[in-house]
């Protein structure tokens, strides 16, 4: 007699929408995986594939395939997909996740990715807490290349670069990912979990549905570490592997949850809507100016007279040698002149010396470095005594200090030496020197006209009382140079 | 017309980069270049765009591998040391056919060098540090404007091929202020149809370098070579100041080139028939124009701060036919105008005396030189 047994639940043999139809970028055997009999990664591949089923999310998948085993997952899941350089999936994901905020991503990462080549972009992708999902699948060794050491292959384990073993002398203990990230503040959710039995498994599939709900409802960053059978390289049948992630992996990698904030944790504020092209250069402080007449600047310039002005400015950090120059060049724009102005830079920023190369020019200027200048703003003794000597015949040095060094006096160039410090502070902060010493260059130049100068000051200096005592302080230098030069 | 506005060549990058679409800049700090990286986190966030510094630029140029990717404009700015450690991504990116513009803002090396200007990564640059068979596009800007100009031509250049550009430039390039104009109009930030942007529509797409199948891989090779030599035929740029009928012709870029314009006007006014030819693009590079000017040029002068990189390039362009000098300067030293000239006089000399030849010319003076000796000792056994 034959009855029919009807079943208390219902059996499914279809396969997750998540994955394709046949894998029809793997070449052959298109209805199989690549990955060996007993191995982990086809049911967290299962399981992953479930939870985009299971939360709608297939379009806005984005999934980053590894190097390892796990390299050729863009095979079988149908969302979208990138493979990324050794390590650096978490990197990758980062910058997708912020380009594209509503796509979900996926960084699918094996141990040795992870934990070794990748350590430092997983430690900071988490440390930023990027509203990305990591599944971390951990069997203790590098397979995909035969069989070497990771860092979270167990004490005592043989691999090909181990052979007698791991020792905590040479390679250290297992590194413990789940424990050490969340040490962090960031992670909202942090789980470790196995594949020894099927309450393992059901756990599993609960944790990475979870961790991709999570970033779906923008609570941050989750990771998932899957203790995974590798049945191949640690040489043991499908069914010993798994015993073996149960009974002996899970001693070192305790299961458990390490992080749960999912409950406190906020969604990240948008991003702030793009503005209309048409406002771009306003917000990037490109001036939309139009000029008039452009020539007529240029004309009056050149009506005027010929220029051609190379001049360097040098002094200690914090003199406003850069600014000096700066308004210089500012002030030959405003005059309708080529100019150019050049830093020094580095170190000597720092402490010591500072100078710029200015060039003024009523001609395109071919170099900006100044090799013999007219004038030289020397504003202490080093900058005099590096660049006296390259002070062109017939120009003038400005130095400010009481005496000029005896050593450093040149019979073929003129001199103006005066404490510009001390008359600064005397006018009202020290700081002013640079710009009493410019009003001097002013008048040695005699280029620029003083409609540019104001120009150049609002446009560079940014407080009103600075402005007006750099003004007083540019009068001043102005009235020393004819004071002191009179008959010269 | 715009009116100009004084500004830094590294401050003129970022603006123009925005003005082309770029909405990522992900970047880690170096000097000369931070002042790209910094401009960038000020502007990037207020334009709807992202900036991100990275942990390393092994992770920044992830990122930009990233936000390519995703169909986003991007770009990272870096020196020496720091473009060391971004090759291995951009092998990928130029294998997985990824746009993005990187600005290399050169510095001293080896290893940390120091922060003075050199053009020393010139051959990590032009010739690829990474792995495999690719090339990028490099582009070198002498001025501020320039700095302006080229970058929004990088965007284009990259998008067209599908391959990382470089902006290569020194220090000084990039540390220079001057007057700037941006003529570009902004561009629309578009997702182009290869990219995975997390949609229905890009949902069947993939990135990637790698290629199991080995006729698959070879195909590929032969489909970015195709696009490198296109890049060859059509994006050639150099400057040609004086040179059309120069007996010494200068070559040399970035600031070099300011340098060697101004020795080329002073030797011009002294009666030397002088001129310089400034490659612009230095891959693809200009072959033709070297092959155009050896006709009338005696000789190449290449100035260079580094060992003697781009000589390598001129010395394939000239291809024996002419004598090809060397004069450089290192360590963040500049050549200077006097050394120049010093150097255009004593060519002038040598070749007023018929005294400069080629290698070949030199081999066959030699080898003759050798058989007369030869013949003599004979004569006198």
């Amino acid at each position: 007699m034959s009855s029919v047994i009807i079943p208390e639940y219902e059996v499914t043999h279809s396969r997750p929408n998540a994955f394709n139809k046949s894998y029809e970028r793997k070449g052959e055997l298109k209805h199989a995986t690549h990955y060996c009999p007993g191995c982990g990664h086809g049911n967290v591949h299962k399981m992953l594939a479930e939870a985009i089923d299971q939360l709608g999310i297939q379009d806005r998948t984005i999934l980053i395939s590894p190097v390892g085993c796990s390299v050729f997952a863009y095979y079988y899941f149908d969302v979208g997909n990138v493979q990324a350089a050794h390590g650096r999936a978490p990197a990758v994901a980062t910058a997708m996740k912020r380009s594209r905020p509503e796509s979900i991503l996926i960084s699918y990462q094996g141990d040795g990715d992870l934990t070794a080549i990748g350590a430092a972009e997983i430690l900071h992708a988490a440390n930023r807490g990027e509203n990305i999902t990591v599944i971390f699948v951990n069997n203790g060794i590098y397979s995909m290349t035969g069989g070497q050491v990771a860092p979270t292959t167990l004490v005592g384990q043989k691999s090909t670069t181990t052979p007698n073993g791991r020792s905590i002398e040479n390679e250290g203990y297992p590194m413990r990912v789940c424990e050490l990230l969340a040490t962090l503040e960031a992670p909202v959710y942090i789980e470790r979990v196995g594949l020894g039995d099927n309450k393992q498994i059901a756990q599993a599939t609960r944790a990475i549905k979870r961790a991709v709900e999570n970033q779906s409802k923008g609570l941050g960053f989750s990771l998932v570490e899957v203790l995974s059978p590798c049945p191949t390289i640690w040489k043991m049948s499908a069914v010993d592997a798994q015993h073996w992630v149960r009974g002996v992996m899970e001693k070192t990698y305790p299961l458990g949850v390490y992080c749960d904030k999912t409950k406190d944790a906020h969604p990240r504020t948008p991003h702030a809507p793009a503005p209309p092209l048409s406002e771009l250069r306003k917000i990037m402080g490109i001036t939309s100016e139009e000029i008039s007449a452009p020539e007529v600047k240029q004309e009056i310039a050149a009506d005027k007279k010929k220029v051609d002005l190379h001049v360097r400015v040098a002094g200690f950090g914090g003199q406003g040698v850069l600014l000096l120059g700066e308004i210089l060049a500012e002030a030959g724009l405003d005059a309708g002149m080529q100019v150019s102005w050049l830093p020094s830079y580095g170190p000597e920023m720092r402490s010591g010396t500072s100078n710029c190369h200015v060039r003024i020019s009523s001609e395109s200027i071919d170099s900006p470095l100044v090799a013999l200048p007219d004038v030289l703003i020397a504003m202490n003794e080093p900058s005099l005594r590096k660049f006296d000597a390259s002070v062109r015949p017939g120009g003038w040095v400005l130095y400010n200090g009481d005496t000029f060094p005896g050593d450093c006096e040149r019979k073929d160039v003129n001199v103006l030496a005066l404490p510009f410090t001390n008359i600064a502070l005397e006018i009202g902060d020290a700081r002013a020197a640079n710009m009493v010493m410019l009003g001097a260059l002013l008048e040695i130049a005699d280029a620029l006209p003083q409609a540019s100068i104001d120009a150049a000051l609002n446009r560079l200096v940014k407080s009103k009382k600075w402005i007006e005592l750099d003004e007083r302080a540019l009068q001043m230098g102005r009235e020393l140079y004819h004071e002191a030069c009179v008959g010269v | 017309m715009h009116k100009k506005q004084l500004m830094k060549g590294n401050e003129a990058v970022v603006r123009s980069a925005i003005l082309a679409g770029c909405r990522g800049f992900y970047g880690y700090p170096i000097t000369p270049a931070s002042e790209i990286t910094e401009t960038a986190a000020e502007l990037m966030p207020k334009v709807g765009g992202v900036f991100l510094q990275a942990e390393s630029e092994v992770a920044a140029i992830n990122m930009l591998y990233g936000a390519s990717s995703a169909g986003v404009r991007v770009m990272t700015s870096s020196s020496g040391p720091g473009i060391s450690l971004m090759q291995e991504g951009i092998s990928y990116m130029a294998g997985a056919e990824l746009p993005c513009v990187i600005a290399d803002i050169s510095r001293g090396g080896p290893g940390l060098g120091n922060l003075g200007s050199e053009q020393s990564d010139y051959h990590q640059v032009v010739k690829g540090g990474g792995n495999g068979s690719y090339r990028t596009i490099v582009l070198a800007p002498y001025s501020a404007q320039e700095m302006a100009d080229l970058t929004a031509w990088a965007f284009e250049l990259a998008d067209k091929y599908r391959n990382p550009v470089f902006l290569l430039a020194d220090g000084f390039v990039g540390q220079m202020m001057e007057p700037v104009e941006f003529t570009n109009a902004a561009v629309e930030p578009k997702v182009p149809d290869w990219a995975v942007a997390g949609t229905k529509e890009s949902r069947g797409n993939l990135i990637t370098s790698l290629h199991m199948d080995n006729d698959e891989l070879e195909a590929h090779l032969k489909k970015l070579e195709a696009k490198y030599m296109q890049a060859e035929r059509e994006e050639v740029r150099s400057e040609s100041y004086f040179a059309d009928d120069a007996e010494i012709v200068l070559v040399g870029y970035g600031i070099v080139a300011r340098i060697l314009k101004a020795v080329t006007v002073a030797a011009r006014a002294a009666g030397i028939n002088v001129g310089l030819l400034r490659p612009i693009t230095l891959y693809p590079f200009p072959t033709k124009e070297f092959e155009r000017l050896r006709k009338r040029a005696k000789v190449f002068v290449v100035v260079e701060m580094s060992n003697g990189q781009l000589i390598e390039d001129v010395r394939l362009a000239v291809n024996g036919a002419r004598p090809v000098e060397f004069h450089n300067r290192q360590g963040g030293n500049v050549p200077t105008h006097d050394e120049l000239m010093a150097l255009v006089n004593r060519l002038a000399k040598k070749l007023a005396e018929d005294k400069l030849f080629t290698d070949a010319e030199l081999h066959v003076k030699e080898t003759l030189a050798k058989v007369a000796a030869e013949e003599e000792r004979l004569a006198h056994v």
